[in-house]
């Protein structure tokens, strides 16, 4: 047996508590965060991912009291995202006890800023989350501040400068598949997993293990979803899941 | 002497969750990096994130290398060097020039990347350890798993130190335990309950 592919919940929080969104919009209550967590943990899942959507846009820092009781009892790796913007919360984030910081909107506005975090506290954790969207025309943009500011910068930029910056890994959002449980954008997948020599995260449109296995065929280190760890059924009924071992070692085929 | 964990401050690591493990355990632990700490303790973990040279500088810098040579040889303390600082525990690393404490008869490598292009590199996830050595801190275990995050592995001079071992491409040491003296290249207090068990049986050891 060698390195798994991790598959990791995303979880996003809000002011109001845990939401799921559609596109980045149409938020659905899921539950309270401490809640969810605990819920994750007694899964022994490979990892968990936090994103604050509203810290950036309401301009406020982290909610450094729920994380640090989120990361507790929580006893695997945590990543936490949101409202980022000095060093101070770099050093806070990793003092309570999470793993990774995943960064943004800093890429695009403070990118100095993440350097220093990276000299400071070693690439491996810090995170960049691109936030790709394809409109009807198929025309692919990067975004940040949640997904409303369009970026000038490609993406093939982007992942130069990634590498360039030494980054400890990429998670590769695609918006327009956010919540949509139809499946990852795999040609986005592929062309960005082939670019990188740092592990790559797919995330936004996954429904299940037959997704997580597609984007795991084209070498991804890992899988993320969010609608598939916190829905069940057509009504989407919020019920937390995660695959059983058993259900992982047949999906990794090992 | 306390019943208490001393965790080794040195402004290298994330020391957060090592607590919240301690603090599951019901075991009481103190995060600090006065020597005069290690003398009296009990047990002794030695985290550790970011670059080989300026965690020995750090160590150094704070007299807590030699209180760690010390309490390691005179009071036989268990000592438990997690990730980065089980790779200060040996004698040399590739990543800097710096001597290590040489707790352990071994040296750091840096993974090989011309061995296989499409290996990523930090190795980071959740992946096996082969249990060399089962009346070691892996006592209870089988076929565990642990999340590992790192760019560079321990490589041991004498085997029979050696009680895990990981493959990514190669295959690389990733425990080792001579007597009191214990190295995890793996993060245990973020490996569930495999983690939970190599914590309990670090504290069983006196």
């Amino acid at each position: 047996m060698s390195l798994s592919v991790r598959i990791i919940p995303f979880l996003l929080l809000s002011s109001e508590g845990l939401v799921k969104t559609v596109a980045f919009k149409n938020r659905k209550y899921v539950g309270d965060p401490i809640n969810c967590v605990r819920i994750f943990n007694t899964k022994e899942v490979d990892e968990l991912i936090i994103l604050d959507i509203d810290a950036t846009a309401e301009k406020r820092e982290p909610y450094f009291d729920i994380i640090a009781d989120i990361v507790s009892e929580a006893f695997m790796p945590v990543g936490y995202g949101g409202g980022v913007s000095k060093i101070q919360d770099f050093d806070r984030l990793f003092n309570i006890g999470i793993d990774k910081v995943v960064v943004n909107t800093l890429f695009y506005e403070n990118p100095k800023l993440i350097t220093e975090a990276i000299n400071k506290f070693g690439g491996q954790s810090i995170v960049l989350s691109l936030d790709v969207k394809k409109d009807i025309f198929g025309r692919q943009r990067l975004v940040s501040h949640c997904g409303w500011k369009i970026q000038k910068l490609k993406l093939e930029h982007a992942l130069a400068m990634a590498d360039e910056m030494g980054f400890g890994e990429v998670v590769l959002n695609a918006i327009h598949r956010d919540g949509t449980m139809s499946g990852y954008d795999l040609e986005l997948v592929a062309s960005v997993n082939g670019r990188l020599n740092m592990p790559v995260v797919a995330l936004g449109g996954a429904a299940g293990p037959d997704d997580f296995a597609r984007a795991m065929n084209l070498g991804v280190s890992g899988v993320g979803a969010g609608s598939a760890f916190v829905f069940q059924g057509p009504k989407r009924a919020v019920l937390i899941s995660y695959p059983s071992r058993e259900e992982i070692v047949n999906l990794l085929g090992d | 002497m306390r019943d208490e964990v001393i965790i080794v401050d040195y402004d290298c690591g994330n020391t957060g969750s090592v607590i919240n493990m301690l603090k599951f355990l019901g075991k009481k632990s103190k995060l600090s990096s006065n020597p005069e700490d290690l003398y009296e303790a009990r047990w002794i973990i030695l985290p550790g994130v970011g670059k080989f040279d300026s965690a020995i500088t750090s160590l150094i810098n704070r007299g807590l290398s030699e209180a760690l040579l010390s309490v390691a040889s005179q009071k036989k303390t268990p000592i438990m060097g997690i990730c980065l600082g089980m790779q200060v525990m040996c004698k040399s690393s590739e990543e800097g020039i710096l001597d290590g404490l040489g707790l352990i008869e071994a040296e750091v490598k840096k993974f090989p990347m011309s061995f296989d292009a499409t290996l990523k590199v930090p190795h980071m996830g959740w992946n096996s350890v082969r249990i060399k050595n089962q009346g070691s801190i892996f006592s209870g275990l089988k076929d565990p798993r642990f999340y590992f995050v790192h760019s560079f592995y321990v490589d041991c001079f004498q085997k029979g130190d050696i009680i895990g071992e990981t493959e990514y491409g190669s295959r690389f040491v990733s425990a080792f335990q001579k007597d009191n003296i214990v190295g995890v290249q793996f993060h245990p207090e973020k490996s569930h309950s495999y983690g939970v068990e190599v914590f309990r049986n670090f504290l069983g050891l006196l």
